[in-house]
């Protein structure tokens, strides 16, 4: 489902004295559908900056990254942007929404942008933020007064509510209490049988080893004149 | 899929000084494009010669009407470019009063629009109009007072219902949250974004303000002295700009 030929990162700072800052040479990987690909390397060495490649958000300077047969490096936005509406969905670590909707519009949103009848998406989104653990009587309030943990269930049933064939996923587990732990791992188990390619951030080692079936160490990619 | 506005090279001179040059892009039915750069950068210059309020020197703006599909709206005759800024486009100008009128009710300022395309029954006027002010917010017991008694942001969501009363299918949009307070802001955003996913609303949206344009554009032009200076998916240039004055521009904002 991914497929990452010769890809190459660097950061131009036009705006302080032009520095060049690379990042990526010559990353080559693939995940399969079905399989969970766990991206680890320290600090600093361009496991979300491979992350936001695979989305679309931040530009490749070399190399191909094909996603669900479509070269994200060479593609319109707006074949992203139908390429992150039906196939490639991202968890960030972070809640951004417009102020004033309703967490459960938030969470419905990516089916109703689909098409997904009113009911239907509704129910999708009460049902995982039932798994998540966030009361009811909170859907109707926008999350942004929301504690950072509920931020990041709230989050996360958005990223699952479509079925997405690629998932992309940074940190799923931080700042997450042990039961709503063991409800997010069980979601990537889910959407893995469900053949969902995933490729993952996890820095709680325990929750990489039951979920993903590899690693790939992003330092490799490291060019080798900074390492 | 047919382009909903093709523009093609697109310029505007005053006199010797570029107001903009070399503008061009396709926006798609659904889509909502903004522009953004600093002022001066000739934002508002294009997005007038788009809508018909300027006359560009140079270059074709080529709109996807319903009867004859895609057309130079620079060739059309001016009555029928006129019927076109009534129906199928909305302009929501950054100062309500450029864009409504002070002297008549609320809810006339709404009817006034629907009459202007053909309506003329008093009650079913007066209904759609009262439906208008609900889905802005604006409690219905104010129909009949002038805009001249509503705060900012109300004359700001009475000029939005009015311009979308007709259903058009393009909306321009001059910073149409400048001025505003935050909270207002942030309602208007809610409903702006909420009235171009329910009625596939295209859109343009000048602005200066780079969070607006986060939340409600799927592309982002950047502009500077008359020029494109980058384009491409609204979180892509933000999070990863490539032009010197694209990093200066997102740079410049303050963290919240």
């Amino acid at each position: 489902m991914i497929t990452v030929t010769d890809l190459g990162k660097s950061f131009t700072l036009h705006n302080q004295n032009s520095a060049v800052i690379p990042v990526l040479e010559g990353a080559n990987f693939s995940v399969a559908a079905g399989e969970c690909v766990a991206l680890t390397g320290e600090s600093g060495a361009g496991k979300s900056t491979v992350m936001r490649i695979l989305y679309g958000n931040y530009l490749a300077q070399a190399g191909r990254v094909v996603v669900n047969g479509l070269d994200i490096t060479t593609a319109t936005p707006r074949e992203i942007l139908t390429l992150r509406r039906e196939v490639l969905g991202y968890v960030s670590q972070f809640l951004r929404v417009v102020p004033r909707v309703p967490t459960l519009e938030v969470v419905a949103e990516p089916l109703l942008s689909l098409g997904v009848a009113e009911g239907e998406a509704r129910a999708r989104a009460a049902d995982l933020l039932t798994r998540l653990r966030i009361p009811e009587r909170l859907w109707p309030l926008s999350p942004t007064t929301f504690s950072g943990g509920e931020q990041q269930r709230v989050n996360i049933a958005r990223g699952f509510a479509h079925r997405y064939p690629v998932l992309l996923l940074d940190e799923p587990t931080a700042s997450l209490d042990a039961q709503n732990r063991e409800t997010v791992l069980s979601l990537i188990e889910e959407a893995k049988a469900e053949g969902a390619a995933i490729v993952g951030i996890f820095h709680d080692l325990e929750a990489r080893e039951r979920v993903a079936d590899r690693a790939i160490d992003v330092s490799v990619f490291t060019p080798r004149k900074i390492a | 899929m047919t382009p909903l506005l093709q523009v093609r090279n697109i310029e505007k001179r005053y006199g010797a000084r570029i107001g903009c040059a070399d503008v061009s892009f396709d926006l798609y039915p659904g889509e909502v494009l903004g522009i953004v750069g600093e002022s001066g950068s000739g934002k508002s210059t294009l997005l007038n010669c788009l809508a018909g309020h300027q006359s560009p020197d140079q270059g074709e703006v080529i709109f996807d009407t319903r009867a004859d599909g895609p057309r130079d709206v620079r060739q059309m005759p001016e009555a029928e470019r006129r019927m076109l800024s009534r129906t199928d486009w909305a302009f929501v100008h950054q100062n309500p009063r450029d864009g409504l009128r002070m002297r008549v009710s609320a809810g006339g300022n709404v009817g006034e629009r629907l009459m202007a395309v053909g309506a003329r029954h008093y009650g079913d006027i007066r209904q759609t109009a009262g439906d208008w002010l609900s889905k802005v917010e604006i409690d219905t017991a104010r129909m009949d007072d002038r805009p001249s008694a509503f705060s900012g942001g109300m004359q700001q969501r009475l000029q939005i219902a009015r311009n979308l009363v007709t259903g058009p299918r393009l909306v321009f949009m001059d910073e149409p949250t400048g001025g505003l307070d935050v909270s207002v802001q942030a309602r208007l955003l809610d409903l702006l974004r909420g009235l171009v996913r329910r009625m596939g609303l295209s859109a343009i949206i000048v602005t200066h303000d780079l969070a607006v344009v986060r939340l409600l554009a799927d592309r982002l032009m950047v502009m500077k002295s008359g020029h494109v200076v980058e384009t491409g998916l609204t979180d892509q240039v933000l999070d990863d700009p490539q032009h010197a004055y694209t990093q200066l521009l997102v740079s410049s904002v303050l963290q919240v």
